[in-house]
């Protein structure tokens, strides 16, 4: 089963590497993962997409927790929303297939961010599904590139992912 | 104050007053600050490994963090085994390392290697130290780390050049990881649930590992007011003491039948500490296949769920948590259960040595008796840790010292230098292979060095005895490469030649009088113990069975 998974961490060297290498060294899988900062400074938070069962998912939440510099783990499984961003590159030959092209776009809620003589660069955010369904929608006209984001995710309404205020005695 | 003589003060502020290490090129200003501070003592050890198990030796037996030394590149990496080792047996550690400068770092500098990415998964957490300013918070950190919640080793690396920068901060510093919050507490509602689940138990078992070694004594007031059959694991071995009645025996693969038996006919198991490692559970499937109840204390929240869905798990200190669980403790109608227990240990006693030729057995219970257990004792990893942990009685907690997740061969000999140097006055055993040994043993100069008074016991049959058993059992006899006999070195000669006593014992009637010597010598021994290679350590239950399975002779033998 697919789940994702976000992860508060402190913003330090070889974070990144530590939580790759647990999921090397445990056999867990990644489909997607994204990195960034968030608006407090010295955190970041990862958006992971682990595929596993029920019993993998909740190592993978233990293990991760294990790590001294991960602040909060978090799998969604609560209402959320979850996103995804894709550049598109396409061969964009002849005009016919322009317009069927602008068409598939528009469909889809993306927009051009390059367009050249022989290709389009195009934007599409979504659920990864929805990305999906987008570039399989170009395919016939001959997609060039494409460079996902990995999909990120927030829960809805007031529940916030942030460290625990009251710091236990360690 | 430059940043190695920091670091010896911020180590001298966490109340360290030992170290085991090797100094190198990207260490020296530490050994240089360490020149003019009386309030450390360093132990200089051959090897980092043994730098390593040292520490370890020291912190497992003491319950003190250990540290341990090592320059950059091969010093660090010689001390991966014993990091790995730390790790997996949950040993609190801290190792500092010497880096090359920063300028250097990356550039694949003469003895550069990159430590804190190499120890990555086999520490608890690590550091590369960037900033001379930062050294009194990272040292406190790393001695927080080490020893609370689950135990384990932190690596400090610090580049040569930081340990030359002038510091000029303050010790009063507060740690900064807010990401580290262990669990000490067990939740009420658990402890409840536990003893509710107690009341109804018919065939209990307590199963105790080496995460309640502090937590002897609620453990035994626990186990004695419920009545309840105990079982300690390598790790958990002298929680309870060997001797006493409840105590039944280790379980898994070189456990006690009855030990087995018990898990195997459980109503309620309850863990406390342990982590069901695959030597204890053997065929996953097959295991306490009758259990209704499955009660896991542990500190570690991963452990539990981990391999066995526990029905009341408990995430706490196991000291904390079985105080509570003691005060409310039922006493249980187990007369049947005892009844069954005590035929099993009738019908299944451990195998006796047969003929007039010396045996490890023998070997082990002639120390035992002598000592009466009031010995530290230290093992290698093989038959010998396997028969050591059979019939050593273990009197004293903390008082077995043994490489068990990672079985490190070589761990016995370097680890016994710690248990010793935290343990001045006591008698101090290690029971070593002839394999294993000479893994670590330059280690004996060490010994020489501070005159530490080990007995170094080498069951001596000329082979990797283990496998050999293995080979014999499982694969039709064919040895490969396990003869040691044609070129081992004469372990007694050898030890004079270090400058200790080494003695030679090839017949049962020396025992008696060797064991006597050996106790009573003021400084460091070594007797090789010539015993049979035909020897194999029984009960086993081969890798990946179940207690069905058990054997508790050799095959050729059930005949005769």
């Amino acid at each position: 089963m697919r789940h994702l998974v976000s992860v508060l961490v402190e913003d330090h060297p070889r974070v990144l590497t530590r939580i790759t290498a647990l999921f090397a060294r445990r056999g867990f899988n990644i489909e997607s993962l994204a990195v960034g900062k968030t608006h407090v400074s010295g955190l970041s938070r990862i958006s992971i997409v682990v595929l596993g069962d029920d019993r993998t998912i909740e190592q993978v939440e233990k293990q991760l927790n294990k790590l001294v510099e991960v602040i909060k783990v978090t799998d969604h499984r609560e209402p959320h929303v979850e996103r995804e961003m894709a550049l598109v590159k396409v061969h964009t030959e002849g005009v016919e297939d322009r317009l069927q092209i602008k068409e598939i776009v528009e469909a889809f809620r993306a927009r051009a961010v390059d367009v050249a003589r022989k290709s389009a660069v195009y934007e599409v955010t979504g659920s990864p599904g929805k990305i999906e369904g987008f570039i399989e929608g170009l395919e016939p006209y001959g997609v060039l590139e494409v460079m996902r984001s990995g999909a990120i995710a927030m829960s809805r309404g007031e529940s916030v992912l942030k460290p625990r205020m009251k710091k236990e005695a360690v | 104050m430059n940043g190695a003589e920091t670091i010896l003060e911020a180590l001298e502020r966490e109340g360290v007053k030992h170290i085991f290490g090797v100094p190198g090129g990207a260490n020296m200003p530490i050994y240089d600050a360490m020149y003019s501070r009386p309030g450390i003592k360093h132990f200089l050890m051959r090897h980092e490994q043994g730098a390593g198990h040292a520490a370890e030796g020291y912190a497992i037996s003491s319950g003190r963090t250990g540290v341990a030394f090592a320059t950059s590149g091969p010093g660090a990496l010689n001390m991966v085994t014993s990091l790995a080792d730390a790790m997996m047996d949950s040993v609190p550690l801290v190792a500092i390392t010497g880096q090359v400068p920063r300028s250097a770092v990356g550039t694949d500098a003469f003895q550069e290697s990159d430590v804190t990415g190499v120890t990555m998964p086999v520490t608890k957490h690590n550091y590369l130290l960037q900033d001379v300013e930062d050294i009194p918070r990272i040292i406190k950190e790393a001695f927080i780390i080490a020893a609370n919640g689950r135990p384990g080793p932190v690596l400090i690396d610090v580049p040569k050049d930081v340990q030359l920068d002038e510091f000029s901060g303050s010790f009063d510093v507060e740690p900064r990881i807010p990401g580290f919050k262990p669990t000490t507490k067990g939740h009420p509602r658990q402890i409840q649930k536990a003893l509710d689940a107690l009341t109804g138990a018919r065939k209990p078992v307590l199963l105790v590992g080496g995460g309640a070694q502090d937590a002897s004594e609620a453990l035994r007031r626990f186990a004695e007011k419920t009545g309840m059959p105990v079982i300690t694991t390598l790790k958990g071995m002298g929680v309870l003491p060997g001797t006493h009645p409840q105590v039944i025996g280790m379980p898994g693969m070189h456990g006690t039948v009855t030990a087995n038996l018990a898990i195997q006919q459980a109503d309620l198991i309850m863990a406390v500490g342990m982590r069901f490692d695959d030597r204890i559970t053997g065929n996953l499937q097959k295991f306490a296949p009758n259990v209704k109840t499955i009660i896991h204390v542990d500190i570690d929240p991963a452990e539990i769920g981990k391999v066995v869905e526990a029905s009341v798990p408990i995430v706490g200190d196991a000291g904390w948590v079985m105080a509570q669980l003691a005060r409310e403790a039922p006493q249980l109608q187990l007369e049947a259960w005892w009844e069954q227990i005590r035929a099993w240990q009738k019908e299944n006693p451990l195998p006796e040595p047969r003929g007039d030729e010396l045996t490890s057995i023998d070997v082990v219970r002639a120390f035992w008796q002598a000592t009466q257990g009031q010995a530290y004792v230290s093992t290698g990893v093989g038959q010998h840790q396997m028969f050591a942990a059979i019939y050593w009685k273990t009197m004293l907690p903390r008082g077995f010292v043994t490489s068990g997740g990672l079985g490190t061969m070589g761990y016995g000999l370097p680890a016994s230098i710690g248990v010793q140097v935290a343990h001045p006055d006591k008698t101090v055993i290690n029971f070593d292979g002839d394999g294993s040994l000479q893994m670590t043993l330059q280690e004996l100069a060490t010994l020489v060095k501070y005159n530490l008074p080990v007995k170094v016991l080498v069951f001596n049959n000329g082979y990797l005895g283990m496998v050999r058993q293995w080979q014999d059992l499982f694969n039709d006899k064919r040895y490969a490469e396990i003869q040691l006999y044609e070129s081992n070195p004469n372990f007694a000669l050898l030890a004079e030649a270090f400058g200790m006593r080494g003695v030679v014992i090839e017949k049962k009637e020396q025992l008696k009088k060797a064991v006597d010597e050996t106790l009573e010598h003021p400084g460091p021994v070594l007797v090789d113990l010539r015993i049979p290679k035909e020897e194999a350590v029984f009960p086993m239950i081969p890798a990946g069975g179940s207690a069905d399975d058990i054997i508790t002779q050799h095959p050729e033998e059930a005949g005769s």
